[in-house]
């Protein structure tokens, strides 16, 4: 009973294994970078780096139809242009960052649609914006595997100036020559699991791997290395059960990924020890000292 | 033997000038205190000392230090009390200088990051969240950094502000402490009895040097009327000015 409801969909077929181990892969990768972009509150700009990827994988797609590897490098560009074009756009002009990102989102959301509607159908452009984890291919498969093994042995190499530059700039900044660089390692990471996201969970769900476990974990931790534990329990556990309840309830897998991490993350609104609704309504005795 | 030099030193923002022409040298292992009015350009003369801000003319000599020799607590520190950080963690990035990016926090350096700690009066606290301490408590965790960071040179933008008699009292052990081991010690300070008690020498400031010298001398009734009045005197208007043309 048990079997046929946890185990058997995926003993049984093998598009749903290959989703499963690209979703644990996922959810391995992008939350500790979801984590720091909350912390540095920065959460919508992951938003908007996710919308910045769609116009280069659309015109991947149409220089070299659904090619993963043509998509992907279109992503990258995309995103690595879009981050440092409007970090240079704040910096030149009075515009904040998070302002010109907006812009340039917009405009990106919309020049995608538009180049994936001039060549595909509704089909790929719901591929696009929604991605389809149960096709995933060896191929992608291994593209997820790497960017999330780069990311992890990136982020351990600048975890000491990322912490500072989040909590005191100011100081990293007197010590060290590293935040500039140690800023763009970070984006750049922030692009790359955009672009590992896509292919499965599509552009404008593949933030919410990266942003609700994170945001989840905030109600659970005080400490940072926590927290991240926590971010990626919650990103695997996510891509586990949705992967089931989309596969019982036959429903579309990416959104019902994303939608168990927005149960997670109603429940810790609600539950989470560390700033919960509930605790913070319970009358509790304050301390001796 | 001079820490620092300025010749005809003007720092600014937007071309308008905040110090303007300082001539003068800070000698190595001088205890000095900065006074002057709100808007007299002491925070800009210290972020043109530690390097934050490039002189509009003029320059700083720096004999010997190079960045790593300086520690600088600004005024606002930038510090963003929400991140989930302990004290003990914090404290410990006052190694940096000899640790970077990647090295190692051994047994002896545990032991004098406590030491630290302890010597700051928050042991204790070490696991705390920053987020959890009061302003006093912050400032005491930031000089436990300074500590650690051993620098030649600290340069410190009003530390007392805000803070209660106990904290500074306290904290000013540390900074004789510092100026016992012949480190340089630059301090912005607004209570000027605390200057007189305290700092040996002093600079007066009001945009220019109203006054630079031994602290009885400099902070008399006289300059301190003077400073009031020059700062009062800023001109959003200013011509370019006659002495850098000449």
């Amino acid at each position: 009973m048990l079997y046929t409801a946890l185990i058997a969909p995926f003993a049984d077929f093998e598009f749903m294994r290959r989703a499963l181990i690209g979703s644990l892969a996922l959810a391995l990768g992008a939350p500790p970078v979801g984590v720091f972009l909350m912390l540095r509150r920065m959460s919508l700009i992951g938003d908007a780096m996710a919308h910045a990827i769609l116009p280069g994988a659309a015109i991947g797609f149409l220089l070299a139809g659904l090619s993963l590897f043509a998509m992907a490098g279109g992503g990258l560009i995309a995103g690595f242009l879009i981050a440092f074009g409007a970090g240079l756009i704040a910096r030149a002009t009075l515009l904040k960052e998070d302002a010109s990102l907006a812009a340039f989102f917009l405009i990106s959301l919309a020049l995608g649609v538009t180049i994936v509607s001039a060549k595909g159908n509704n089909v790929d452009l719901l591929h696009f914006l929604f991605g389809s984890v149960l096709a995933i291919d060896d191929p992608a498969l291994m593209l997820i595997a790497g960017i999330t093994s780069v990311s992890l042995v990136v982020l351990a190499l600048i975890w000491r100036p990322l912490v500072l530059e989040c909590v005191d700039p100011g100081y990293l900044r007197s010590v060290s020559r590293a935040g500039g660089p140690v800023h763009i390692a970070f984006l750049a990471l922030v692009v790359l699991n955009l672009v590992g996201g896509f292919q499965a969970l599509g552009t404008l769900l593949a933030v919410g791997i990266m942003m609700l476990p994170a945001v989840v974990s905030r109600f659970w931790a005080r400490d940072i290395t926590t927290m991240i534990g926590i971010a990626i329990g919650c990103a695997a556990i996510s891509g586990y059960a949705g992967l089931l309840v989309s596969y019982h309830a036959n429903l579309p897998s990416g959104p019902a990924i994303i939608l168990v991490a927005g149960a997670f993350y109603a429940l810790s609104v609600v539950f989470g020890p560390v700033g919960g609704l509930l605790w913070l309504a319970l009358p509790q005795r304050h301390l001796e000292a | 033997m001079a820490a620092l030099r300025f010749r005809n030193l003007t720092l600014g923002y937007e071309r308008h000038p905040a110090v303007h022409h300082l001539d003068g040298a800070v000698e190595t292992g001088a205890l000095v205190a900065v006074v002057g009015p709100n808007g007299a350009g002491k925070s800009t003369l210290f972020k043109g000392i530690v390097g934050f801000l490039k002189p509009l003319a003029g320059s700083i000599e720096r004999d010997g230090l190079n960045a790593h020799d300086i520690a600088y607590l600004p005024q606002i520190a930038d510090i963003d009390r929400s991140f989930p950080i302990s004290v003990y963690d914090m404290v410990a990035m006052g190694l940096w200088r000899r640790k970077g990016l990647f090295g190692g926090i051994g047994g002896k350096d545990q032991g004098a990051i406590e030491a630290a700690i302890a010597a700051v009066g928050l042991t204790g606290f070490e696991q705390r969240t920053i987020g959890t301490l009061s302003g006093g408590q912050m400032q005491r965790m930031l000089f436990a950094r300074l500590l650690l960071q051993d620098a030649r040179l600290i340069v410190l933008d009003e530390p007392f502000t805000a803070i209660d008699a106990k904290t500074t009292a306290d904290l000013l052990d540390l900074v004789r402490r510092w100026h016992g081991e012949k480190r340089t010690v630059l301090a912005a300070l607004h209570d000027i009895d605390l200057v007189r008690a305290t700092f040996p020498q002093s600079l007066l400031l009001a945009r220019e040097p109203v006054a630079w010298g031994p602290t009885r001398d400099v902070l008399t009734a006289e300059n301190l009327n003077k400073a009031r009045r020059m700062c009062e005197a800023f001109d959003e208007q200013a011509e370019a000015c006659a002495v850098e043309a000449a």
